[in-house]
């Protein structure tokens, strides 16, 4: 990684790390700490869906692992929340790795992998919702107990700085990747699997990294969410909702690129809360802007609105390049 | 531990309930097997069938058996228009797409229900809700008797019109080679929207047989969508018969996965062959070899 690498992942921080300095109503931090959430867990998503071309619709398998490990070992074994913190991280790398062992050893691709990943997050779901040890439909509550030591902060900032500095880190490890060896064999799997096996590439292996790592930062994700609300149930840690977002904010932002899971957090949930705005009370009128917004992006905006962006870009510098030309030609 | 009669009672029961599966399922695996997309608007899709089944019943009196009859051909119309002025243009013909236009589509079907439904529960009530045919020592659901029966002649009908008549000619042309079918001058847009067109009219005819001893809500088509995946993996993505075989299984196995297990695991079996099948023989029983 260069200098030109980090530069803009550290402004972005920075920057956004000021914002609480400004803004003090804690609604608009409350929602500046689910959006980064959400963007945390969109993250894991683009390890493997973007990079590695394998779309989960189940990635609330490993956002609700990371939720309820945290939880139940708070709970039941007494832990520290900031070694449940790292402990829920392992605990969902480890459930990616299950899972992608089963299906890539199987060959599952595109829909087949989609649909497994639906099928397992659901299997959770209905067992969370079932089983005692994870307080059956009643859900886990975990003890408000306010002190830097227990993940509890009586300040909203101070929560939001956490969830930052892990956005920020997984940006880095998202732009290592990029530049790494393993990035670029992850690419070419997604690219064409048969030809980067031709070349030597062992994909099951750098699949099976990928969903690892994937499921890892998901489950961080939903390891901050149940420390943040205090309060999970099966249906918000493995509910398809949080699959769904999870999905939509690479998808809407740039799938593939670093910063597209936070452009897309950002704009999805802005315009949900605009909507929300306009609308009043009409429920669910954030989600359909989230699926008009989605099958839009797909139809106008292949690549997200990082992708759109770049294609402005492109287009104004050739508009300069041509407009250069013309001005040499009437020169001579 | 339970009597014979009481199991097969709920194995008979899960038949029929599985008889609505397979209508289900027999719309998602007609799309799968000819436009070879994952349609994941078919559960917002049904929901939608099933509130138009309800809105009849409650606004103008009908009965749901006969809102069937011009629901089918509303569905078909609505099916059609999506893939043509939606969902194809969208997608570009890409695999990625589409699904995720799908899911954008039942996305925001799902929640303008919720918007003008709000999230509460409905039921309507008809005179045969409740009754039951005897079959010797064996009492069984009217209704669920009458699903069993429409979802059998639905299939047949299907088939007929897949196999002996023009459009089903083109639809088979379609599947098999799409360039092939384009050069010989069939028009394949036109195909893929007929085709979805029938995989939703065959929800409107599920909704009409469920809606007299089910409920309906806006969040509704989320289970059974996952059902019908199930069933479709099962019976081979593309089959007829292995859709109804698959529906009418999977029915089986969640009765009495609820009756062993109670009703909050009912649904695990379903699943659980739904993951082994995908990572054994994701083919299905009947599907052709990949």
């Amino acid at each position: 990684m260069t200098a030109r690498d980090l530069i803009p992942i550290a402004v972005l921080t920075v920057l956004a790390a000021l914002l609480p300095l400004v803004v003090t109503s804690s609604p608009v931090l409350n929602f500046l700490v689910f959006m980064l959430i959400v963007a945390l867990g969109a993250q894991g998503w683009n390890i493997l869906g973007g990079f590695g071309g394998q779309f989960s619709f189940g990635h609330a398998a490993f956002f609700g692992t990371g939720a309820y490990a945290t939880a139940i070992l708070q709970l039941r074994y007494g832990v520290n929340a900031w070694a449940g913190l790292v402990l829920a991280t392992a605990a969902g790398a480890a459930v990616g790795w299950a899972i992608g062992f089963l299906s890539f050893r199987s060959g599952l691709r595109g829909s087949y992998f989609a649909l497994v990943t639906l099928a397992f997050a659901e299997v959770f779901r209905i067992l969370a919702n079932a089983a005692s040890f994870t307080g059956g439909a009643a859900g886990l509550l975990i003890k408000l107990d306010v002190h830097p030591a227990n993940l509890q902060f009586a300040d909203r900032a101070v929560f939001y700085w956490l969830v930052l500095a892990l956005v920020a880190a997984v940006l880095l490890l998202t732009r290592w990747i990029q530049r790494s060896r393993f990035g670029a064999q992850l690419v070419a799997v997604r690219e064409n699997e048969d030809a980067a096996k031709a070349l030597g590439v062992d994909s099951l292996k750098v699949k099976l990294r990928a969903i690892a790592l994937s499921g890892g930062v998901t489950a961080l994700s939903g390891c901050l969410y149940a420390q943040y609300f205090l309060y999970i149930d099966a249906n918000i840690a493995y509910g398809s909702w949080i699959s769904v977002e999870l999905l939509l904010a690479p998808i809407i932002g740039g799938v593939g690129t670093v910063f597209g899971p936070v452009v897309g957090a950002l704009t999805l949930h802005g315009l949900g809360e605009v909507a929300k705005q306009f609308a009043g009370r009409i429920p669910g009128i954030d989600l359909i802007v989230f699926g008009t917004v989605l099958v839009l992006a797909v139809a106008f905006a292949r690549g997200g609105i990082l992708g759109l962006l770049e294609r402005l870009r492109d287009r104004g510098r050739g508009m300069v390049a041509r407009g250069a030309k013309e001005v040499s030609h009437a020169g001579r | 531990m339970y009597s014979p009669q009481i199991i097969l009672e709920a194995a008979l029961n899960g038949l029929m309930t599985g008889a609505v599966y397979a209508l289900i399922a027999l719309g998602l695996t007609l799309i799968y097997g000819v436009l070879h997309i994952i349609n994941f608007a078919h559960g917002a899709l049904l929901t939608c069938a099933m509130f138009a089944v309800w809105i009849a019943w409650a606004w103008l009196g009908l009965d749901p058996y006969l809102v069937i009859l011009p629901l089918v051909p509303l569905m078909f119309a609505l099916g059609y228009g999506l893939q043509r002025f939606v969902i194809g243009p969208a997608s570009h013909g890409d695999d990625g797409n589409i699904l995720l236009v799908t899911l954008g589509l039942s996305i925001v079907l799902e929640n303008v229900l919720l918007a003008l439904f709000q999230s509460d529960t409905r039921t309507l009530d008809t005179d045969y809700s409740f009754q039951v045919v005897a079959l010797g020592p064996l009492l069984l659901s009217y209704p669920r008797v009458i699903g069993l029966g429409v979802a059998v002649v639905v299939t047949g009908l299907l088939w007929l019109v897949l196999n002996r008549t023009d459009t089903g000619k083109a639809i088979r042309a379609v599947a098999k080679e799409k360039l092939g079918a384009n050069l010989v001058g069939i028009d394949v847009p036109h195909v893929y929207a007929v085709t979805f067109g029938l995989g939703c009219a065959c929800l409107a005819v599920a909704a009409g047989l469920l809606m007299p001893t089910f409920y309906v809500n806006p969040r509704i088509g989320g289970a059974f969508v996952l059902v019908a995946f199930t069933v479709v993996v099962l019976g081979g993505m593309g089959s007829l018969p292995g859709a109804l075989l698959g529906g009418l299984f999977i029915g089986v196995v969640e009765s009495l996965c609820g009756l062993l297990l109670g009703d909050s695991l009912g649904q695990i079996g379903i699943f659980l062959i739904f993951i082994a099948v995908l990572l054994v023989r994701p083919t299905g029983l009947f599907g052709a070899k990949a």
